[in-house]
């Protein structure tokens, strides 16, 4: 086997034995940080894998949440069937924008506006929609926090923890294999160049598609979780920009386009959030905002030391 | 029957006439060459070809088949490969992950086209930097990169636009030897532009000259060379073939 393997298989252990060890609190922190990496590892598959970036993943999330979760509040019926709604949906949603943007050879800055422009008026229409509770939003039954019951995904924290854990391990196997395929290559050579990969006989547009669709499905799956784990869904909230933001900065402390990023990032920031509160708790400082500028500084200078992540330069370091 | 087979394409860009009324035809198994001076409209013809951009006038037929107005990427899964002037590599990926991208067109897995795109590593002599970032190669290797990205596709018919500029005459020797070599074994039919008359001489059977986007000649190489309106457009004083 090889190091990275072996690393790999070690990570996983932990990782599964964990709830075991960990508290209430340190369970719902590594919940969420599972929910960001897999989030992430869905974004990354558009941006860091096809080059295209999206700063409006935000709507995939509250599209699949809402989704899934009208299912639930009307018809009773659960995640394993509102899942399907909830990326048929979502993929809707991802080609009519890769559609308008690649026909029309929109690219770049002005493709981000309009992924962010699409996140925008779906809150806004969301705001509009008395059927899932407008701006005053939708509540599904809270959980039965003793029992697991899978059928309706309402159980204790550890059954989240184990749900999170499971997707993100299949979407880094998933993204792995994608990377290694005829896609991943595609892809690869569309985000290098995409001139010279249509002289390679690669249509563009149907690969950009491609990863667009694949991203947005996935991304429709941490909506159906956030609905369920969290259980009230407010457009103002779930759509909300900074949601998208905080989907993308993962990877990008992480390193864009890395099969290991996203995890690591996602880890990086949720530890480094939740450190610099009890930090600051434990000094006793209590001054408004303090708390995002030690973030802001901290992540600039990642931006600035390490402009490609810090798994590739950990992945140097470890040989990985 | 001609392989490739350009009839009266014409090309203008916001009222410049870059490429008027040019015609000529590639037979299959064969080396032809496209010259004349900068701004003679070579590169646009290559393009149209390469299906860059449509004539606004004329057909081209590739194979018995009209390929004017196709994109980029269907004259390629067509079975035409071209090269870069100005070299595009994948700069992020791997020398052997370049041509890999080229070699997914007729192989379907990892697997297969990792082999096609190994031997075609070798052949151009990449073998050694086939594990390093494409970024880290120098420009001659780039060019390589570009032949060896392009044949990946398994062409009928390879376009090369300048391969030879900015190599050194023994480099710009072994591209040729290259090129023969590809062209005896595998019947793989070149048309090549180019401003390195070394290289011209030594490779093709036939020559077109443009001058304004126009033909002003055409024929053997030892014709053409001694031909007064290209001596005088083109090759001037620098006869030194």
């Amino acid at each position: 086997m090889s190091r990275s393997s072996v690393a790999l298989a070690v990570l996983a252990m932990v990782l599964a034995l964990f709830p075991f060890f960990a508290g209430n609190y340190a369970l719902s922190v590594a919940t969420l940080i599972l929910y960001f990496a897999y989030t992430g590892q869905a974004w990354n598959v558009m941006m860091g894998f096809a080059g295209q970036l999206s700063l409006g993943h935000a709507l995939y999330v509250g599209v699949g949440a809402y989704a899934a979760g009208a299912l639930f509040f009307y018809y009773g019926i659960g995640p394993w069937a509102g899942l399907w709604l909830a990326m048929a949906l979502c993929v809707a949603f991802g080609l009519v924008i890769g559609f308008l943007a690649f026909r029309f050879g929109i690219s770049g800055v002005y493709f981000a506006l309009l992924t962010i422009a699409f996140a925008e008026f779906t809150r806004i229409g969301f705001d509009h929609l008395a059927f899932t509770g407008g701006p005053g939003g939708m509540f599904l039954r809270v959980a039965q926090r003793d029992t697991w019951d899978l059928a309706n995904f309402r159980g204790p924290p550890l059954m989240y923890y184990y749900a999170m854990l499971a997707l993100t391990a299949a979407a880094f196997a998933f993204c792995t294999w994608l990377l290694r395929s005829k896609a991943g290559y595609y892809w690869q050579a569309i985000r290098e160049d995409e001139e010279a990969a249509r002289a390679l006989g690669i249509n563009a547009f149907r690969w950009k598609l491609l990863a667009v669709a694949i991203s947005a499905a996935m991304t429709a799956i941490s909506g159906v979780f956030f609905a369920f784990y969290y259980n009230n869904l407010f457009p103002e909230q779930i759509f909300n920009i900074s949601r998208s933001i905080e989907i993308i900065l993962g990877p990008v402390i992480g390193g864009v386009g890395t099969l290991f990023g996203p995890v690591l990032g996602a880890a990086v920031l949720t530890l480094l959030s939740d450190g610099i509160t009890e930090a600051l708790a434990a000094f006793g400082l209590d001054i408004p905002g303090i708390k995002q500028v030690f973030y802001g500084v901290v992540l600039l200078g990642v931006v600035m030391f390490l402009p490609n992540g810090i798994w590739p330069a950990i992945a140097r370091r470890l040989r990985l | 029957m001609s392989l490739l087979d350009v009839r009266s394409v014409s090309k203008s860009f916001r009222g410049l006439r870059a490429v008027h009324d040019v015609s000529f035809a590639v037979p299959e198994g064969e080396i032809h060459a496209v010259i004349g001076p900068n701004g003679a409209g070579k590169t646009t013809t290559f393009n149209m070809i390469a299906g860059v951009y449509a004539p606004d006038q004329g057909a081209i037929t590739f194979a018995g088949r009209p390929i004017h107005g196709l994109r980029a990427d269907e004259i390629c899964a067509a079975g035409i490969g071209r090269t870069f002037q100005i070299v595009k590599p994948f700069a992020g990926l791997s020398v052997l992950d370049n041509v890999m991208v080229g070699a997914f067109l007729r192989e379907r897995h990892a697997r297969a086209a990792r082999a096609l795109a190994a031997s075609i590593v070798e052949r151009l002599g990449l073998g050694a930097k086939r594990d390093l970032p494409a970024a880290s190669l120098t420009l001659p290797e780039r060019k390589r990169l570009e032949v060896a990205r392009a044949l990946a596709t398994r062409p009928k018919l390879l376009l090369l636009d300048e391969v030879m500029a900015g190599l050194r005459p023994t480099e710009c020797d072994q591209m040729v030897g290259v090129f023969r070599e590809l062209n005896r074994t595998d019947g793989t039919t070149i048309l090549l532009i180019e401003h390195v008359m070394r290289a011209v001489m030594a490779l093709a059977q036939h020559i077109v000259v443009l001058h304004h986007g126009e033909v002003i000649a055409r024929g053997a190489p030892q014709e053409v060379v001694r031909n007064p309106a290209v001596l005088e457009c083109y090759l001037g004083e620098e006869t030194e073939v």
